[in-house]
């Protein structure tokens, strides 16, 4: 189990590499350095020239790649070239709003997917049933901002519950914040929900179907009974990868929730770098994006062992 | 008149939806502490009754009579789950087939036999641990103690169906059901399992009810067997009675198809068409050299062109010479772990015609042996020469033309056939590989497709629609069609019903003769073998422990391991002369 662990996170390391390397390459190839964009289009070629040097620009590649990655290692994202700010303060408080905002809806999701399927699964033949497979199916077909646009009209605008916009600190305010909080939420959480009831009530439906199910209940346990003790752990297994990767998804999926909203989040900060050019903050803000996303990776790679003793073994 | 442990009255079981019952008008009754067999074929509506028994009928059966157990009132048919419930494992148990997903993966073993103990409550909380270690003595498990912090996954097959029947019995329940529990196992497992229910059902004083398709096994656990066909019981009557004077004709093909030892004037086995000439099985009189001489005879009349080839001393057809492989175990980094030697240094040769038999348990080296000689696989050391071909470092050229003339039957008719494509197609793939024209195709494959005793119409058709017995063929037909001169047959009838694998087997003896094959049979099932091959090797733990004529091998046994197989082996007349 340790080796595996220890394996696991050596290929999260790699991969960082890996895309830390793509994400500056990148960046690196698109046409109009920084100081091209800041000084506009009508400056004369020593002034660009003077500017690059100012800015580093002007080193080899292999230099700047290094200079970048040793300062991230140390929390430094650079300076943006169009603010003159440094980019750590607002990467981070950024990503708290954005990670509150993709944790609470997965949590969400969760918490209405899992009863939700495995309800449905156990009452397949039951209209019951077949109306939750029957919504879950709709609910993946509405994307998220449209489902967002009818919350706030109908609970924001009509019954004037949750404000339809803003983002207050914690601090500032528990029940702001929490009130600011509800209908972003619920916007990203319905559809998760849908995609995960889907998959909670195959996964579920599976299990059933296993021998050791049909042991347990010659065991003694009615079905119902054998499905918690023994199937939902087992239906587990793939319903933690499919979470995993819908967390994921969300991390990046909620740049439009956090515009129709207004929300600082990270998601918002991206849109603003990449409208202003500000290449610099775009590259640190797409590699805290990756980080998180492999950190989820590797969590997940390490979580399924924790359940699945075959595969702990094999590891 | 005494009260029965269960009594079955009228069952009657219909899918929903459908006019005809899967199980029709069936009734039985079982004494206390009587040990009953239930036999018939895939399909006949053996578990279907055991399931209606312990309340775990499928949702979409429907079920009319009346199923009453001793120590119940009522009608188990009309009983609810909570009722039903409470009821299984602790009056009634039951053992499933399958032991490698039976039990929970996810959860220690000791805690899957503390559930049964805590659900009925018979034991004090406080006792549990220790009863629990009781109970996996009781079904000899080696080292208890440890073994109930073993998760289902590091236990072999043998050792999970002891579990199950730790469960099953642990709280002493008045009937056991035990439903094909030795059919996915090992020979001497099995019979070492065998033994051990008899014994566990005789210490707590159950009935048992014991389904199977296996006569053999049935005579050694049972005192009355019942015989069911189609989802209708058509005999009973005591192991004696059924053995000796069937009065079903169902039942006297069953056993005359299941007698391995006896064959026709064709020397072939007995089929259910041919049983009407079958004799009744012959118990052994215990004198060796008239055993040695039948098996002889039987053998010489199987092998005809066999001998004839192998005497005209040309050079063999397989060669395979001091072959080893071996599994490297590859940790973090290129870490070893230990390495697995599955073959070490193999040496035989098989001459044109010859009919050789590879038998040995699981684990004991036999598929990765023909991995090898297919070319799926390179051995670690040695040589293996198949016709002209140098199987360890053939080209890719090389190996196309290997596998045209060398063909393998796999053992699983079920999943070794691509269910979505035609039979058609799936016979012709090897021809669309060695790139004969589509004509030339169509005409091998009609030809082939005779040659199994298939209609014509099958073609057309995809594998689910066929049952075991007809996939088997259409594998061995696909295996065929390119002529090859060699057949590899990995387990082709082991999982088939008895009067199937009479069929099968007679099918691929007539095949060898009309294509002149050569045979290599891998199979852990020492009558067929028998039946089949005229050389046998006998493989354990990737070595070959002892070869050569395969009548000399069952006359005289040179080594432990090949006598502790023969006797392991069910044979119907030596279960006979037991009970009678």
């Amino acid at each position: 189990m340790l080796t595996y662990a220890a394996n696991r996170a050596i290929q999260f390391a790699l991969s960082l590499i890996v895309a830390s390397v793509v994400v500056f390459a990148l960046m690196s190839l698109l046409p109009g350095n920084a100081a091209q964009v800041a000084l506009g289009t009508n400056a004369t070629p020593e002034a660009v020239a003077a500017l690059e040097v100012q800015y580093g620009l002007d080193r080899p590649p292999v230099v700047r790649y290094f200079d970048w990655v040793v300062g991230m290692l140390g929390g430094d994202f650079g300076t943006s070239y169009v603010t003159g700010a440094a980019i750590t303060p607002v990467i981070i408080d950024s990503v708290q709003v954005t990670a509150i905002l993709v944790i609470s809806a997965i949590a969400l999701s969760i918490l209405i997917a899992v009863p939700l399927g495995t309800f449905a699964a156990l009452e397949q033949r039951s209209w019951i049933g077949v109306t939750i497979s029957a919504a879950s199916q709709v609910g993946i077909a509405v994307p998220n901002f449209l489902a967002a646009i009818i919350l706030v009209i109908v609970f924001s605008l009509t019954l004037g519950w949750f404000p339809s916009q803003g983002w207050m600190a914690p601090i500032e305010g528990v029940g702001g914040f929490l009130l600011r909080l509800v209908l972003p939420v619920v916007s990203l959480a319905l559809v998760q929900a849908a995609i995960l009831t889907r998959y909670v009530r195959s996964a579920v439906l599976d299990v059933m179907r296993e021998d050791f199910i049909r042991t347990a209940r010659a065991k003694g346990l009615t079905r119902t009974k054998a499905l918690f003790v023994h199937g939902l752990r087992n239906a587990a297994i793939p319903v933690i990868t499919v979470a995993g990767v819908q967390l994921a998804t969300l991390l990046v999926g909620a740049v439009i929730i956090e515009q129709i909203f207004v929300l600082p989040g990270i998601g918002s900060e991206l849109v603003r770098a990449v409208a202003n050019r500000d290449l610099i903050a775009v590259q640190g803000i797409v590699m805290v994006l990756v980080l998180l996303v492999l950190i989820i990776n590797l969590i997940v790679d390490i979580l399924v062992p924790v359940v699945d003793p075959r595969i702990r073994n094999a590891a | 008149m005494p009260e029965n442990l269960l009594e079955v009255r009228n069952l009657t079981i219909t899918p929903a939806g459908a006019e005809v019952p899967v199980l029709d008008d069936v009734s039985l009754s079982l004494a206390p502490g009587e040990r009953v067999g239930l036999i018939g074929e895939s399909g006949s509506g053996k578990s279907l009754t055991a399931l209606s028994v312990m309340g775990l009928l499928p949702e979409e059966l429907h079920a009319q009579g009346t199923v009453s157990l001793q120590g119940h009132g009522g009608n188990l048919l009309e009983a609810n789950e909570k009722t039903l419930a409470g009821l299984r494992s602790d009056i009634v148990s039951m053992v499933f087939q399958e032991p490698m997903s039976a039990l929970n993966p996810l959860m220690r073993i000791g805690d899957q036999i503390a559930e049964v103990l805590r659900i009925h409550g018979r034991v004090p909380r406080a006792q549990i641990p220790g009863r629990v270690r009781e109970l996996l003595a009781e079904v000899h498990m080696p080292d208890p103690d440890s073994a109930r912090f073993a998760y289902p996954h590091q236990m072999s097959g043998g050792q999970r169906q002891r579990v199950m029947l730790a469960i099953a019995l642990a709280n002493s329940p008045r009937l056991l059901i035990c439903d094909e529990p030795t059919t996915a196992l090992d020979v001497t497992v099995q019979r070492r399992m065998l033994d051990l229910i008899a014994e566990r059902v005789a210490a707590v004083e159950a009935g048992l009810l014991f389904i199977t398709h296996d006569l053999a096994v049935v005579a050694g656990v049972c005192d009355r067997v019942i015989v069911m066909y189609r989802g209708r019981i058509v005999e009973t009557g005591t192991v004696t009675e059924i053995f000796t004077a069937p009065r079903h004709e169902y039942t006297r093909g069953l056993l005359a198809s299941s007698d391995l030892e006896a064959t026709d004037d064709r020397g072939r086995l007995f089929t259910l068409k041919t049983a009407l000439d079958y004799a009744g099985p012959r118990v052994p009189t215990r004198d060796s050299s008239t055993d040695a001489n039948r098996a002889t005879d039987a053998n010489r009349a199987a092998d005809g062109q066999g001998g004839a080839a192998s005497a005209t001393g040309s050079a063999p057809l397989i060669e395979v010479s001091d072959v080893t492989r071996v599994f490297k175990g590859r940790g973090l980094f290129g870490r070893r772990r230990s390495d697995v030697t599955a073959l070490g240094s193999i040496d035989f040769s098989v001459a044109a015609g010859e009919r050789l038999g590879i038998v040995g348990e699981s684990g004991s080296g036999k598929s990765t042996l023909l991995n090898i000689l297919s070319g799926l696989d390179r051995p670690t050391t040695g040589h293996v020469r198949v016709g002209d071909i140098r199987v360890e470092a053939a080209s890719s050229t090389a190996l196309r033309a290997l596998r045209e003339n060398l063909q393998i039957v796999f053992q699983d008719p079920f999943a070794s056939l691509d269910p979505r494509m035609r039979v058609a197609d799936i016979i012709a793939e090897p021809l669309v590989a060695a790139g004969v024209d589509k004509d030339e195709r169509s005409a091998r494959v009609e030809e082939m497709i005779a040659a199994v005793d298939l209609d014509a119409q099958s073609l057309r058709r995809y594998p689910h629609q066929f049952s075991g017995g007809q996939r088997q063929r259409i594998s061995i037909a696909r295996a065929l069609v390119t002529r090859p001169q060699i057949l590899v047959a990995d387990e082709p009838v082991s999982a088939l019903d008895v009067s199937v694998r009479a069929q099968v087997l007679n099918l691929l003896a007539d095949l060898l003769e009309d294509y002149a094959l050569t045979l290599l049979f891998v199979s852990h099932d020492l009558g067929v073998v028998k039946h089949l091959c005229s050389q046998v090797i006998v493989m354990k733990d990737g070595q070959i422990v002892e070869s050569g004529a395969t009548e000399d091998i069952y006359a005289n046994p040179q080594e432990g391991y090949t006598r502790r197989l023969i006797a392991a082996t069910p044979s119907l007349a030596d279960a006979l002369a037991a009970t009678g």
